[in-house]
This record gives structure tokens, C-alpha cells and sequence, in this order.
């Protein structure tokens, strides 16, 4: 097999595994062989062990028959024909030639055109060394070309985007980025443009390609004209090392491989697994690699060396002295106040095996108060629900959208939902309290404002067309909070307020940090609201804290209610921070120990469907950090407990025996199965979500607040690439609104609300319902989530003018 | 004015209307810009990509394939000089030559004065009246060099005006359905039945 | 005597002493007006239609055996049948992209009778289901443009069009769309992606047979202007008296446009199967011979896109199996006539520089064979070509083309068989081997004008096609 990019493979792993439902016998070079009903030529050939040439055929999109690169012999029965293998499905008794005279000259015809205008630049081309074009032209082309023409000249490589150059000159107009735009991203911001052998692809003048999904057509593209600016001139392919792993920037857990050279991250690519990526990746997972190889990285453990003073600072120290002086911290809080005054939170961005070992510190001291959420999030509980996957959710009837916009946060969950909706295998309703980017996709909208979601779900599913619809067949509740200046006590009421209508509804939980559901899962889940997150951040704000354990979470940016945030860190009497840099919130820790990242660390993840499979390790951890098992194995000793823990192995291990939930989820299963293994956790019954009644109140609008994929979280942040994609902070309003303030578009005004006031600019945007305003969450600039109040339902505010 | 005037914008409305896929009416509408304002402009472009709903990127994919538009200002009158079989048979090579000596352009140029802007065209559907040529899409047959000094000189004193729009007309009649004959456009995905004539002959299958 | 009258609004035209079908009117000036057209005998074919079921309808197109006459010749009322059963909604499309070189007929019929077209969309909307009808005409024709606007404004007026016609159930509307400039449109999948607002490229036969998957994805019936200007004769007197002109294969009469070094070109209604090439070139009633006194040369039988026939065809009829097997096809009814004075490289040149201009750029081949071939002729035509690029236009050639090529017997070359068309092709469309049919029947036919074109070297450059590492 010639094509070097791993996800392209025209048999898909779904093929792989599904037994041949109803075969269909075709003859090929004369072999008689069984092809599946409705199988591409090319798809059953390469099966049977024929690679067919090809460029613009790719199995995730559909086939445009375009470069004739995969033009082959089919007779069915009316004498051989020169056919494009992606575009025919085999039929009984069809006889295909792939190598026949006629065939390879066609197939080295077309190469020598397809090469007639290609540079002979592959020395300097990024590409060279992983080319399918270099490949093929080896492996099916002539060997040399009769083209003395001039070649066609174009301005050499341009910037489509903050990240993609494309040049012109290489391009071999196969439409496998512009098709990727139009049908998997539906971002058609780059297309063909004139026409002829002057055809070329383009942006429209001066409007980007402005998409969440841009590198992917970087990966896609089968030479080199299309390159990411983080990787461009790194490295030659045949220096590259990599590995398979799982992104954990979200909890999609998108299935990737790490490239790396002389222990670098150079660049993350998708790799195909049916249930969950089909190959693609955001450009938040791809490009967030830097972050790891960021000079700003934490390398040495961190103590405070006077005592507890605000003026007072940290300074580095060993490993040993470090896990001593955490040790004296933990039972210094144990013995002043007992396990009911240490606080641990976080965890969910760590591995299946950072998390269980902290569970199991944390259950060796007795510490109760744990959360891997931050008061962001819904009751762990739901995860105790009927639970359903991505693809059952792509493939169900109905699909019912409670949760965040999912293509600012769980983007691959949003394409594979929009790929079922725009082939109309599924409708989707969607509750929102703002336009979100499955909008336009969804066969029925409902805005609600905030507080007021149950009513309109109830009413809204109560409509006979909606009742129709459901009767159709499967539901797939997708659960999460779209509001985060709403609390999760209303999330929750929204989702039961759908399940009242649809008992039968499965449910994807929608929780956005990349292992929050195998953190939550193996120990570190809260289901009682008197010891979690926002219970124990007032517990430290209250004084009553003697110890807070943050691993690897940051609640000055992370928790809605920063208000309560700031004075949990303040009233919290010691702090123990692991973390990977230094964040505002580490800067109130007495002890900062360092973090092993990911691609530094092996182990495993829990997606958000419960899909447990393996990240791995593929450069040496940043100066001397340590993975969080290691971390918590070594605290364990030093207080005492042994957890047991030699190797992460060992740990993994201790999942599959320990936690009902991975029984199946052993290192051999999870490695033999290139899906991953589902584990689903059992939780205790969902609390009731307490009723809401509005108040009247002097405040004219009702705040939405969500997040943006690019914000300022660490591994954004602290990457080159994509951190200047940050929209920075601000509140948009619909326009009538504005009128109302009276107030120029772009103003900045004063947000008023109950708790205290933010000043920010106000921007106009049709798309924000009337009565609300939205603001993204946690973007560089004024802060919204001082308004955010985490005991009230929802956050009314004002708006003033400045002078 | 480079995106659509009031009034353009009610016909574009109206073009769209008679399409089941709002996209449809993508090339009327570029066609509708390029009348008003001589060529196809970028603010133009989005202008009809927001009334067809779709990005810019498509409506300029779908504009720059095709011929008739253009993207840089153009003469008051485009002459097209066909050049292909029939015409290159009966002189059209010759005509070209003759046609660039008399407006001191070469052949994808713009006169001075604005006025002409000369070019190859192909295959013009006029094979039997070779060589052939037109000016803002209205034919010249048979074509001599001294009629086509007559035709410049006519056509800078403005005496064919009345005959010949500026530079983007396409037609001065246009269609227009009375709403109370239209049957109107339906969505394909909205239409279930076949049509109501043949429910009496065609037995459903 | 016969009547040979031409008239100055109908320029080319040329009636002869033969039975007429579509060309009726073109002796009255106001022949486009609807007062026209209803004083003649429109709409009657629409009236005797809706007075009978739409199946029969169907059938008596059917045994008509009406071919198409955009170029495949297919007959349109099997056409129609291949919609498939229960899906709705299906769609007409008329092609009015006329634009294969040499090919001047829909243009005068639109522009002359648009009210004879439009009746003939009506029949077919009627007689296959068909829920709404769009009329895209080649951008370029804007006079064609004007008249077909007005012609559709009075029919829906009158009630011809619209709601309930002729006080009847039967409703459709007809939309004039117009193209923008590109000859690949006239391509049936590419037409319908134009209609989409598309880039009009073509899509692949199968699976997008437009009868099956077409306009919107919906069973779509595209018909040449031609093909329905014929529908109101056969409504209005029977698929016998349509049957009674032509021959059994090739029945009725089919407008032809003769071009080029003849002494008369003109377009003419022939009768359809038997009027031979050389009644079309030499007779009195056509073209009346070649011009000057000179010899004929070669002649291009069927549009741009047909492999060339030299003096030995002449007396093959106008009937497409004739034509296919002495090496050709009669596609759109062109006949370009080449006198001996005739430059052929250069000739042969218009026509690959317009294929390879034309390429719509989605086929390798096509897109980059095209330019190949025509930057080669060019040189050649220039006086700058070697033998070695003689060699390298074949050999791009069947790339584009692999497999024998057709072409015509010349007995001046001791050729004495025909390849019979067609080819086989790399393309989706007929493009790219367009692109490459010219070249290859002129340096068939006329070796030495390209031999003594060019310089002797024989020694071929080629260059590696990768760099390597
Ligand atoms: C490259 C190409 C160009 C074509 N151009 C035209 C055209 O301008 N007009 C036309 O009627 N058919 C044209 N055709 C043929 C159409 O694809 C189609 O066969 C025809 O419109 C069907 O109508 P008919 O069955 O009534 O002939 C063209 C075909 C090809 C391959
Ligand atoms: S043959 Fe040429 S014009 Fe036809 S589809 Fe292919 S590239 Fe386009
Ligand atoms: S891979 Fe089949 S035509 Fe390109």
C-alpha cells in the first residue's frame, strides 16, 4: 500500500469489523471476490489486496470522480470500459481489470499530466518524503515527463487563514480541501475559483478560511500545497517518530498520532476511527501541541518560603523536599482540622490514571470534598443516566440539543452531528439560550431566555409535529451547560424537563474537559452538593478550609463565580497546586509541583461517551515534571499509604480490577480494540432540581454567558498559533437593544448586576435574542463572571452608560 | 453603487422567488450587478451572497467560472470578435488584426476613453454569417474592416444607443410571472405528491 | 421553380422546396409575437395534448421516435420514461446553451418562434409530470434573451402559462434562466449544476443520469431547444405525420448550419436521414458548392467536437449510424466546410485552443491535456515545432483518448478503413477528447502539412517528473 497518511485508508474500521452483510461477487484480475453491496470499486479492491491510485477520492467525503487517477477496466457485460473506480459501486458478476494494459497507461497518463504543472520543488516541499503524488509517481507514473512547457506560475505560498499557506503552484485541484469545507466543516470560505487549467482554489478576497477545522485540509491534502505555519519547514517526514493517542483538549477524545523529531512535538494529525473522529481534529487539539513545548512550562517544584505571607514568594526546590513540605501540609490540615477540611479539585484534565490515584489518596486520608468540576459542569449523576455514543447519536431520529454550542466546544461532536442532520439521518431540536453553531442545522430552534428553559422544553415537545418526530425512533438527549451565568440547577431542570417528555431518551453527557467523565467516573465525581466544587470553594472562602488541593484547576479562571473564586484562594489557609504552568491560581499555592502534559505521559482516557482508550507518551516530560499517578503515588507514601503504584501499568491495571465500570477496560482490551473500550460508571439518582420562580426585579436583561473555542485557557494561551484567534472580552446585544441603550455599536458600557459591575464594550449581533446579552467566558480583557453569582438561577443585569 | 440598489434588490427578490433553492438565482443575480454597475464587484459579490445565503467565497467560485463576468471596470461597449472555426475560416484573424489597429488596444484591453474593450471570443452561434462579432453581447455579421469602423464610428458618435445597452444589459425585457398565474416554486423536500394532472393516469408505485 | 427565400430578419436562414416542421414561421418578421403564433396554428398541439390523457401523450412522442437533437441524438420519448416511478418532484430543463462551434439552430429558433418552444415545453411538462420548467438560455444571446421573455410574458397573460392552463389542472411554471459564458454548460449535468448556481462542471454518468438524480438532486428531463420545438407539430398532427418525413431511423427534418468555404452557408431545415452531406455542400438548394471554383479540402460533419471527413464521405446521409461507422457523428448539426486553400494545422488550431479554453478543469486530462495540446499546435502553427512534439501530441492524446481513435478513410492516403466512433476516454465529459479529435483527424488526413511544418530532431527531452531526495 503506497498512501502514507494513516487515516486515509479507503476501507474505513467500520469495514474492518462488520462482516460482510450482503456480498456481491465481482471478479478482479481475474480473482473471483466477494465486495460488499454498495462498495466502491476502489474500496473493494484495496480489500482484496489492489491499491488503486488515487488523489481525489477520500473515504470520509463524498467522490467526485476528479483527478482520474484511479481509472480502471469494468466490464459489466457490455465490454470493458475505462471507469473511475471511487465513483462505481461493484455490481454481480462485474469484472474489473486495475492493471490491464489500457489501465496502467491511463494511470500513467494521468500522472504525467497531473505532474505537467506541478513544481519540482519536493527538496524544499514539506510534503516530500509523505507525498502521495512522489509516491504514486514512483509507484504508478511514467518515471519522466515530456513537458518542456512553461509551468504555470502563481504568488508562492499564501496565507489562507492565521495557520494555512496554500501554494498555488503545487495544487493539483483535487477538491479534497474545498469539498472538506462545503461538506464536513460547512465552512465554505475557501473554493475553485476561474476555470479551466487555470482553475485555482482561493478565499474570497480579504475573508479567511476562517474555520475551527482548517488544519485538517492540511492533513488532507494529497501533495503539498496546503501547509500548516506551526509545522512548515520543522522537520523532513523521514525524521519523524510517532504514536497513536487520544486528544484530551476536549472530551471527544479524538483519536491522533504524535509526530515528534529529537524529542520535539512537531504536529498532531487525526487518524479515522469510525465511532468517534472519522480523522478530523479542531484546530484548538491540533495546534495546542506548542503549549506542551512552551518555555513557560513549569520544570521544578515550587515552594513558598516565608510563611503564608501575601508579600512572600515561591521559589524552587527538589522533588523531595517538595512532596515532604505537601506531606507536613496534609497532615498539618489533618490534624488541625481532620479529612473534612482539606478540599481537592480537579483532575479532569489529567489521565484515567492521574485521577484514580488521587481518588485513591484521597480515600487513604479520608478526604471527602473532591470535585473534578468546577461548579461549570452538571451533577455528575447524570453520567448514571442511559447513556448513548456518538455515533448513536448520529444515526438516532432525534437528537435533542440542551448542552453548549457544541462547535465552540466539543467541535468534533458538532461535525458529526451536522454530517447527520445535513445527510438527514437525523433531525436535531435544539434549546439554546443564544444562537449556537448547530442552529442552522437544526430542524427546529427554540431560544429561551434564561430560567425559563423547562416551560419552553415542556411546552415545545408537547407540539404535535415535535411529538410526531420522536415517535420516529432513538432520541439522544445531549446534556451540558450552555449557560454558564445560569446555574446547574437550571441545566438540570431543562434536562428533566426532557426526560418528563421523553423517558425513554438516551443521554450524552456534554461535559467539555477533555477526561471530566473517567475522572468522575474513577473517584473523583461529587454527588452531593454539600462537598463539591462551589461547596468547598465557600467552605474556603469561610475560613473553614485548612488545605486546598488544586489539581491541575485553576477556579480563578475556571469557576463562573470568579467572585467566589478570588476569596476561596484567599481564605483557603495552605495551597497545593499541580499544574503544568503557573496560572493566576497557582500563584496563591504554597507548593507548585509540576505536571507531566500531555504526549508526556502515558495511560489512558474516558471520552465523553465513556470510551476509555490510550494516550501515550512521546517526548520526555518538561524539566522535571512528573505525571499527576506518579505525584499522588509518592504523596501517598510520604503520609504513609501505599497505593501500590510502580508504573502507570499498575495502575491501569488497578482500574480494570477495582472499578466496576473498566472491568473490561484492561491494558490488553483497550490495545486490541482500535475503538476503545466503553466504560460506563453508575452514579445514585439525579437530585431534584429545585423550582425557579422569577422574581421581578429592576434589571432589564438576562445574561448568557458561554465559551468560545479559542479562550484563555493554558494550552490555548500558550500557544503561538492559535492564541491570537481569542476574541478578547466583550458583551454583544441584538441590535433593537441597542437602539433601547441608545449607545453607538462598539461602546463601552457598564454591566451592572447585583454582585457589582464590569465595564465592556457592547457590540451589536442579530443572532443575541431579545432581552439577553451574551459574553464569552474567560477571554483576555474585563471579567463577566464577576456578575456571576453561583447560589442565584440566573444573572440579571443592567446597562449603563459611561458619561 | 457597488452592491444592489432598492430597486435591484426587489427584482433580485423577486428572481429568487422563482427558484426552489435559493441559490438558483446566484448567476441572474451576479448578471443583475454586472448591469448596474458595468462589472462584477467584491462588494457586489456579498451583497448577492447574502441574498442567496450563501459565503462570498461561492457566489466569486461560481462568477469567476463564467465568461460574461468581469472583475475590473470594462469599456461601454465589451466587442467580442470571434475567433474560432468558422469565423478564423472566413477572416476573423484579419479582422482582429484590423480591429486593434483601429482602437490602438490589444486584443483583452480597454480603450483610453473607456468607451471599447476588445477581445477574443469564442463560438458565437452565427457559424453561416462568419466572421462575426458583438458588441455588449448584440451581434455584427459578416463583418468587414471598413464595417467595423462604421460600427466604432457609430457607436462613439452614440447613434446606437437606442439599439445597444451600456456594457452588463442583458436583456431589456425581462420576465415576470403575475403573481396571480405563478404556481410557485416549492422546496423539493416539501413536495410528496406528484403533480395533481396525472394523479388520474399514474397509479403510484 | 423552387422557392428559395431568405429573409433579412432571419439571418442565415434559408428555406428550400421541402416540408417544414420548426421552421415554419421564419417568413413572417413578426413571426416571435403571440398574435403570430395563435394566427398560425399555436398552441393547438397544447389544446389537443390537455384534451387527452398524458400517457398518451407520452406514447405518441414515443412513436414518433423523435430524436434528440442536442448532439446525442437520443430519443427523447424513452427519454422521458427513465424517470424513476413515485418520485416527485421532476423537473425540465431546456438546453438553449447552444455553443458547439459551427452549430447556429436553437438560437434562431428562439429568437424567431419562442412561442412554438414554449409550447413544446408545455406538451413535455405535461406528458412526463414534469412540475416546472427551466428555460436556461446561453448568456450570450441576448436578443434570444429579450424574446423569449416577452413570448413567456404573453403566455402567462393569455393563461398559456401558469396556473390551471387552458382552464385546465394541469399548472407549471416556466423560469428564464440565463447562462454566463461557458460552452462546457451545454453539457446536460453541467447545465443542471449552472441552474444550481454552481460552477458548471460536469458530474459523472452514472449515478447522475439528470432523468434519475438531477435538477436538486430530483429526476430531471433536459431536451435541446430543437427537440421541443418539434413537440407542438407532433401534438397538433400525430407521430405519423412526423413519421412520414425522414427516414425510420432518423424520422422528421433536422436544422442544419453549413459554414465556412461554401459558396451559400446557411442554416436549412433538412429532411432528417437521407439529404447526404454532398446535397448539403453542392446542392443548389443548400450551399451550392464550394466557394471560388475551388476543391474541397475536408469537412467537420457535426459540430467541433466531430472527427473530419474529407471529399470520400461526401455522400454519406445526415443518419447517425452512417456517420458513426465511416469514422464520425452528426452531433449538433454542424457542418464546417474547409476549401483547399485551407491552412489545416492552423484550422485544427481554432479548435483545440476552444476545448482547451473550455475545459470546465475538473478532469485531469482535459485540463491539463488540453492546454498541452493547444501550447504544442501553437508552436507548430508558429513554425516552431520539432517532429518530436508530433510524437507528443499522440501520446498526450491517448491519454486522453486510450485506445484507437476514429477517424475517416481516405482513399488519397490509401486509407481504406474507418475507425468507426466513438473512443474511449479519460473524461467525464466529451471536452477533453474534443480537445484532442481535431489535431488527430487533420494529422491523420493531412500528415505532410504537419510534417513539413516542422523541424527535424528527434531527440525528445524529458525531465524527471519528482525530484528526489
Ligand atoms: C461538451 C458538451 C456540450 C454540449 N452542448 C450542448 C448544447 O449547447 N446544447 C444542447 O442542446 N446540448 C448540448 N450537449 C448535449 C447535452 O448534454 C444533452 O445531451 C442534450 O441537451 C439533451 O437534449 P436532447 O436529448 O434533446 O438532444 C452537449 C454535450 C456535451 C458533452
Ligand atoms: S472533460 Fe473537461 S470539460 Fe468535461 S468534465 Fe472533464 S474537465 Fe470538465
Ligand atoms: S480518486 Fe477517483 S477520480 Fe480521483
Amino acid at each position: 500500500m503506497t498512501d502514507t497518511t494513516s487515516n486515509e485508508s479507503a476501507i474505513s474500521h467500520e469495514h474492518a469489523i462488520t462482516p460482510a452483510p450482503d456480498a456481491v461477487t465481482i471478479t478482479l484480475n481475474g480473482r473471483v471476490v466477494a465486495a460488499r453491496k454498495g462498495e466502491l470499486i476502489i474500496a473493494a479492491a484495496e480489500r482484496h489486496g489492489q491499491y488503486i491510485p488515487r488523489f481525489c477520492y477520500h473515504p470520509r467525503m463524498s467522490s467526485v470522480g476528479m483527478c482520474r487517477q484511479c481509472i480502471v477496466e469494468v466490464d459489466t457485460g457490455r465490454g470493458p470500459a475505462l471507469q473511475p473506480s471511487c465513483m462505481i459501486t461493484v455490481a454481480p458478476d462485474m469484472k474489473i481489470e486495475t492493471s490491464s494494459p489500457i489501465a496502467k497507461r491511463v494511470q500513467e497518463g494521468v500522472l504525467e499530466l497531473l505532474l505537467a504543472n506541478h513544481p519540482l520543488d519536493c527538496p524544499v516541499c514539506d510534503k516530500g518524503g509523505e507525498c502521495p503524488l512522489q509516491d504514486q509517481s514512483f509507484s504508478h507514473g511514467p518515471g519522466e515527463s515530456r513537458y518542456v512547457e512553461e509551468k504555470r506560475h502563481y504568488e508562492k505560498p499564501i496565507p489562507i487563514n492565521e495557520n494555512v499557506y496554500l501554494d498555488r503552484e503545487r495544487c493539483i485541484l483535487c477538491d479534497r480541501c474545498t469539498r472538506f469545507a462545503d461538506e464536513v466543516a460547512g465552512d465554505k470560505l475557501i473554493h475553485f475559483i476561474d476555470r479551466g487549467n487555470l482553475s485555482q482554489v482561493n478565499t474570497f478576497p480579504d475573508e479567511p478560511f476562517s474555520s475551527y477545522f482548517s488544519g485538517n485540509v492540511v492533513q488532507i491534502c494529497p501533495v503539498g500545497a496546503l501547509t500548516a505555519k506551526p509545522y512548515r519547514f520543522k522537520a523532513r517526514p523521514w525524521d519523524l517518530e510517532q504514536v497513536e493517542s487520544t486528544c484530551t483538549s476536549c472530551s471527544v477524545g479524538c483519536r491522533i498520532s504524535i509526530h515528534s523529531s529529537r524529542d520535539e512535538l512537531l504536529r498532531f494529525q487525526g487518524v479515522d476511527v469510525e465511532s468517534v473522529n472519522w480523522g478530523w481534529m479542531c484546530d484548538r487539539g491540533r495546534f495546542n501541541f506548542e503549549s506542551i513545548e512552551s518555555d513557560e512550562r513549569l520544570a521544578t517544584p515550587r515552594v513558598r518560603t516565608a510563611d503564608g505571607h501575601a508579600e512572600t514568594s515561591q521559589s524552587e526546590t527538589s522533588w523531595s523536599s517538595a512532596i515532604a513540605i505537601t506531606a507536613q501540609l496534609v497532615q498539618g490540615a489533618l490534624d488541625a482540622g481532620g479529612a473534612g477540611s482539606i478540599g481537592l479539585l480537579g483532575g479532569a484534565r489529567s489521565t484515567n490514571e492521574g485521577a484514580y490515584a488521587w481518588a485513591q489518596l484521597a480515600d487513604a486520608i479520608g478526604i471527602e470534598r473532591r470535585d473534578a468540576q468546577l461548579g461549570d459542569g452538571m451533577p455528575a449523576q447524570i453520567l448514571g443516566l442511559k447513556r448513548a455514543t456518538i455515533s448513536e447519536a448520529a444515526s438516532a431520529a432525534t437528537v435533542i440539543l440542551l448542552g453548549p454550542d457544541l462547535k465552540e466546544e466539543l467541535p468534533i461532536l458538532y461535525l458529526r452531528l451536522r454530517d447527520a442532520a445535513e445527510k438527514k439521518r437525523t433531525k436535531l431540536i435544539e434549546f439554546s439560550g443564544q444562537t449556537t453553531g448547530m442552529s442552522r442545522y437544526a430542524w427546529r430552534t427554540e431560544r429561551y431566555s434564561p430560567g425559563t428553559g423547562p416551560s419552553v422544553i415542556a411546552q415545545t415537545l408537547a407540539d404535535p409535529g415535535i411529538v410526531a418526530q420522536i415517535a420516529k425512533g432513538d432520541v439522544v438527549i445531549v446534556a451540558g451547560r450552555g449557560n454558564l451565568a445560569e446555574s446547574e440547577g437550571r441545566a438540570l431542570a431543562s434536562l428533566q424537563a426532557v426526560l418528563d417528555a421523553v423517558p425513554h431518551a438516551t443521554v450524552l453527557p456534554a461535559l467539555r474537559r477533555g477526561n471530566v467523565v473517567g475522572a468522575l467516573q474513577l473517584g473523583l465525581g461529587q454527588e452531593s452538593c454539600e462537598r463539591d466544587a462551589l461547596s468547598t470553594l465557600r467552605a474556603a472562602a469561610d475560613g473553614k478550609l485548612e488545605l486546598l488541593i488544586l489539581l491541575g484547576a485553576d477556579p480563578l479562571n475556571d469557576c463562573p463565580d470568579s467572585d467566589l473564586a478570588r476569596r476561596a484562594l484567599a481564605g483557603a489557609r495552605r495551597i497545593v497546586s499541580i499544574d503544568t504552568f503557573l496560572s493566576d491560581s497557582t500563584g496563591h499555592a504554597d507548593v507548585v509541583l509540576p505536571a507531566a502534559a500531555f504526549a508526556e505521559q502515558s495511560g489512558t482516557t474516558t471520552n465523553l461517551e465513556g470510551r476509555v482508550s490510550r494516550v501515550n507518551q512521546k517526548v520526555t516530560a518538561h524539566g522535571t515534571s512528573r505525571p499527576d499517578w506518579m505525584i499522588a503515588a509518592d504523596l501517598a507514601l510520604a503520609l504513609g499509604h501505599d497505593l501500590g503504584f510502580g508504573s502507570v501499568d499498575d495502575v491501569t491495571a488497578a482500574i480494570a480490577a477495582n472499578v466496576p465500570a473498566y472491568v473490561g477496560a484492561t491494558a490488553a482490551a483497550i490495545d486490541a480494540a482500535p475503538e476503545g473500550v466503553l466504560a460506563i460508571g453508575s452514579f445514585g439518582v439525579m437530585p431534584e432540581a429545585e423550582p425557579f420562580e422569577q422574581q421581578p426585579n429592576s434589571y432589564d436583561y438576562r445574561l448568557v454567558v458561554s465559551r468560545k473555542l479559542y479562550d484563555q485557557a493554558v494550552s490555548t494561551a500558550m500557544s503561538p498559533s492559535i492564541a491570537g484567534l481569542a476574541i478578547g472580552s466583550g458583551v454583544c446585544i441584538h441590535p433593537l437593544d441597542l437602539d433601547r441603550v441608545g449607545v453607538p455599536d462598539g461602546t463601552e458600557v457598564k454591566i451592572v448586576g447585583v454582585k457589582g459591575s464590569v465595564v465592556l464594550r457592547l457590540v451589536a449581533d442579530a443572532t443575541v435574542q431579545r432581552g439577553t446579552i451574551w459574553a464569552p467566558f474567560n477571554q483576555v480583557g474585563a471579567d463577566v463572571t464577576a456578575l456571576i453569582e453561583s447560589t442565584s438561577p440566573v444573572t440579571d443585569v443592567r446597562i449603563e452608560r459611561l458619561s | 453603487m457597488s452592491r444592489l440598489s432598492d430597486v435591484n434588490v426587489a427584482l433580485a427578490r423577486e428572481i429568487i422567488g422563482r427558484y426552489p433553492k435559493k441559490k438558483s438565482a446566484l448567476i441572474p443575480l451576479v448578471h443583475l450587478s454586472q448591469e448596474q454597475n458595468g462589472y462584477v464587484t467584491e462588494e457586489a459579490m456579498r451583497h448577492v451572497a447574502e441574498l442567496v445565503e450563501v459565503t462570498p467565497a461561492e457566489v466569486y467560485g461560481t462568477a469567476s467560472f463564467y465568461e460574461m463576468f468581469r472583475f475590473e471596470p470594462t469599456g461601454r461597449y465589451l466587442i467580442n470578435m470571434c475567433g474560432t472555426m468558422s469565423c478564423a475560416l472566413m477572416g476573423a484573424v484579419e479582422l482582429m488584426h484590423h480591429a486593434e489597429h483601429r482602437l490602438g488596444v490589444k486584443a483583452g484591453s480597454t480603450t483610453a476613453d473607456g468607451m471599447f474593450t476588445l477581445q477574443h471570443a469564442e463560438c458565437q452561434a452565427a457559424c453561416t454569417e462568419a466572421p462575426t462579432l458583438q458588441v455588449n453581447y448584440r451581434y455584427r455579421f459578416r463583418v468587414t474592416p471598413a464595417d467595423f469602423d462604421q460600427l466604432i464610428d457609430d457607436l462613439s458618435a452614440g447613434k446606437l444607443a437606442s439599439e445597444i445597452p451600456p456594457h452588463g444589459t442583458l436583456g431589456r425585457q425581462r420576465q415576470h410571472i403575475p403573481a396571480d398565474r405563478a404556481v410557485g416554486a416549492v422546496h423539493p423536500d416539501h413536495v410528496t405528491a406528484g403533480p395533481a394532472w396525472l394523479t388520474i393516469t399514474e397509479s403510484p408505485s | 421553380m423552387t422557392a428559395r427565400a431568405s429573409y433579412p430578419w432571419a439571418a442565415g436562414f434559408y428555406e428550400g422546396d421541402r416540408p417544414q416542421i420548426v421552421t415554419t414561421r421564419f417568413k413572417y418578421e413578426d413571426s416571435y409575437t403571440l398574435d403570430r403564433y395563435l394566427a398560425t396554428g399555436g398552441y393547438e398541439g397544447l389544446r389537443k395534448a390537455l384534451a387527452v390523457q398524458p400517457a398518451d401523450v407520452a406514447d405518441e412522442v414515443k412513436k414518433s421516435t423523435l430524436l434528440g437533437r442536442g448532439g446525442a441524438g437520443f430519443p427523447a420519448g424513452v427519454k422521458w420514461g427513465f424517470t424513476p416511478a413515485g418520485v416527485w418532484p421532476r423537473y425540465l430543463v431546456v438546453n438553449g446553451d447552444e455553443s458547439e462551434p459551427g452549430t447556429y439552430k436553437d438560437r434562431l429558433l428562439m429568437e424567431r418562434d419562442p412561442h412554438q418552444l414554449i409550447e413544446g415545453c408545455l406538451i413535455a411538462c405535461y406528458a412526463a409530470g414534469l412540475s416546472q420548467c427551466f428555460l436556461y438560455i446561453r448568456g450570450e444571446m441576448a436578443l434570444a434573451h429579450e424574446r423569449v421573455a416577452d413570448a413567456l410574458n404573453d403566455a402567462y397573460a393569455s393563461g398559456y402559462i401558469g396556473k390551471d392552463i387552458l382552464g385546465t389542472e394541469f399548472s407549471v411554471d416556466i423560469v428564464l434562466h440565463w447562462g454566463a459564458g461557458a460552452y462546457v454548460v451545454g453539457e446536460e449535468t453541467a447545465l443542471i449544476e449552472s441552474l444550481e448556481g454552481e460552477r458548471g462542471m460536469p458530474r459523472l454518468k452514472p449515478p447522475y443520469f439528470p432523468a434519475a438524480v438531477g435538477l436538486y438532486g430530483q429526476p430531471t428531463i433536459v431536451n435541446n431547444v430543437e427537440t421541443l420545438a418539434n413537440l407542438p407539430f407532433i401534438a397538433a398532427n400525430g407521430s405519423a405525420a412526423f413519421t412520414s418525413i425522414g427516414t425510420e431511423t432518423s424520422p422528421g427534418t433536422r436544422m442544419i448550419a453549413v459554414s465556412g468555404h461554401v459558396k451559400r452557408p446557411g442554416v436549412y431545415e433538412i429532411i432528417n436521414g437521407s439529404t447526404t452531406f454532398r446535397d448539403l455542400i453542392y446542392g443548389d438548394d443548400f450551399s451550392q458548392g464550394i466557394r471560388d471554383g475551388n476543391e474541397l479540402k475536408a469537412f467537420v460533419p457535426g459540430g467541433g467536437s466531430a472527427p473530419w471527413f474529407v471529399a470520400d464521405q461526401l455522400d454519406i446521409p445526415f443518419e447517425g449510424r452512417a456517420a458513426s461507422a465511416a469514422g464520425s457523428m452528426l452531433g449538433s448539426g454542424a457542418v464546417m466546410v474547409m476549401d483547399s486553400t485551407t491552412d489545416i494545422p492552423a484550422a485544427a488550431l481554432t479548435l483545440v485552443k476552444f476545448y482547451a479554453h473550455e475545459s470546465c478543469g475538473k478532469c485531469v486530462p482535459c485540463r491539463e491535456g488540453g492546454t498541452w495540446l493547444y501550447r504544442i499546435l501553437e508552436r507548430i502553427v508558429a513554425g516552431e515545432g520539432t517532429d518530436v512534439d508530433l510524437e507528443t501530441i499522440l501520446e498526450v492524446g491517448e491519454s486522453i483518448c486510450p485506445g484507437e481513435m476514429p477517424h475517416a478513410s481516405s482513399r488519397r492516403l490509401d486509407i481504406n478503413v474507418a475507425v468507426p466512433f466513438p473512443y474511449k476516454m479519460t473524461t467525464i465529459c466529451f471536452v477533453g477528447p474534443s480537445a484532442y479529435v481535431p489535431v488527430h483527424s487533420a494529422m491523420t488526413l493531412f500528415p505532410e502539412e504537419f510534417e513539413s511544418r516542422v523541424t527535424k530532431r528527434k531527440v525528445r527531452t524529458t525531465i524527471p517528473v519528482m525530484a528526489v531526495q
